[in-house]
């Protein structure tokens, strides 16, 4: 159980939790989304509290856990056009675009399950830009990735954050982020 | 930036969703009809092949097979959802979690309610009753199978945390659709004798109604301490 936490993340910040395995990464991040009830203390969203008004801060979350979400026997399209709809309205070649970003243009209507574990996260990560939200939490975003696809994770990123967006990263290797938007944070017991 | 999805919209996806993964799949929906087939079928096996004694039979077998099918059927409805995170995130896209897993729901009835009740009248002759009776063995379960599907997805969302919750699943379930079982076999019986079935139909409409404003409910509840 975590206890004693502290954080506050500001527009267009990163906020990597590099702590050791066990110490509660994935607890924290799951709390923060509402999966997780907490027991004390409070959790703010853009000054108001998220319990009074969950749906608003839902729409302004992406979260990207260890489970995928995606579907073995959909295409990386139909499996984005899905996930996406649940949310918005799609606009025509969003989702063409935003699988070419992470470079799966051509694996567009390849099922899900022919795919490499590398590739599915990309098609995870076409997501969280399609999902158009402010607050990314992502858990071990560069999991499965080779040097490309962690480049793919870091671009982005990058563009989110340049977008005014925020994210609390659960990782165990440091993502490269340019250091005005990079915040690393080692141990539970420190501040952040 | 976007227009936000509707929830008649997101409901719509999900029907839409998972229609096309059965469609790709077709053993996990076949495969409770076929054991609905397969267990009526054992009746007139099993007793003298007399038509005036099965006949009498006819209605326990079709409605006690029916659950039994149901049941075997509704482990499906979450399990895969919630292993590979869907169930995650239908609960932070900012809709109402019971109304998507109502529309989960539906898709399921879809898949596994209407094929046992198009199946049923080819059992039901099987067992000997008159070719008049179709229309309501038809009707009573396409009715009834509503309710046992609401009912399946509370105790599907109960036993989604555990590794192996059939067994679990059909005692909490069973008993649950006892009110179901009891109307469902007296508007059969009453439709083979060809008499009017209106006051169990109404029952079943009632039980139906009545999962529907509470099960979504029960089931988000269920769904939600499984995902912690």
């Amino acid at each position: 159980m975590l206890r004693g936490l502290s954080l506050r993340l500001a527009e267009g910040q990163a906020l990597q939790l590099l702590w050791p395995n066990g110490a509660g990464k994935t607890s924290l991040l799951r709390a923060v989304a509402g999966l997780i009830p907490v027991e004390d203390g409070q959790l703010l969203w853009r000054g108001n509290r998220i319990e009074d008004d969950r749906a608003a801060f839902c729409a302004d979350l992406a979260f990207l856990g260890h489970d995928l979400a995606l579907k073995g026997d959909l295409t990386a399209a139909e499996n984005l056009h899905f996930s996406v709809s649940l949310r918005r309205r799609l606009a025509g070649g969003e989702i063409k675009a935003a699988l070419d970003e992470v470079g799966l243009g051509t694996r567009a209507d390849a099922l899900v399950r022919q795919m490499s574990a590398g590739q599915q996260r990309r098609v995870a990560l076409a997501r969280l830009g399609l999902w158009g939200a402010r607050l990314w939490l992502l858990d071990e975003p560069a999991a499965n990735l080779d040097a490309a696809g962690q480049a793919v994770v870091v671009a982005a990123l990058a563009r989110h954050l340049a977008a005014g967006g925020c994210a609390l990263i659960s990782t165990h290797q440091p993502l490269d982020l340019s250091a005005s938007v990079n915040r690393l944070w080692r141990d539970p017991k420190e501040a952040a | 930036m976007s227009v936000t999805a509707s929830s008649w919209h997101a409901a719509a996806q999900i029907l839409r969703r998972d229609l096309t993964l059965a469609f790709r799949r077709p053993g996990e929906w076949l495969q409770p009809v076929a054991f609905f087939f397969i267990v009526t079928l054992l009746f007139p096996l099993a007793l003298d092949p007399e038509l005036s004694h099965l006949r009498r039979l006819a209605p326990a077998a079709l409605w006690v097979a029916a659950m039994l099918s149901s049941v075997l059927a509704i482990d499906f409805l979450f399990r895969e959802d919630g292993r590979d995170g869907t169930l995650e995130q239908f609960a932070l896209s900012g809709q109402s979690f019971a109304w998507l897993l109502l529309a989960k729901t539906a898709a399921h009835w879809v898949l596994t309610g209407v094929p046992l009740a198009l199946a049923a009248p080819f059992a039901a002759i099987a067992l000997g009753a008159p070719a008049d009776a179709i229309p309501g063995v038809l009707a009573s379960l396409l009715l009834g199978s509503v309710s046992l599907s609401l009912i399946g997805a509370i105790g599907a969302g109960l036993t989604l945390g555990l590794r192996r919750g059939g067994a679990l699943l059909s005692l909490l379930v069973l008993p649950l659709a006892v009110p179901t079982l009891i109307f469902g076999a007296r508007a059969t019986e009453l439709s083979i004798h060809g008499e009017s079935m209106a006051g169990p139909m109404y029952l079943l409409a009632a039980l139906s109604v009545f999962g529907v404003t509470v099960a979504p409910l029960a089931a988000a509840a269920a769904v939600r301490i499984s995902l912690e």
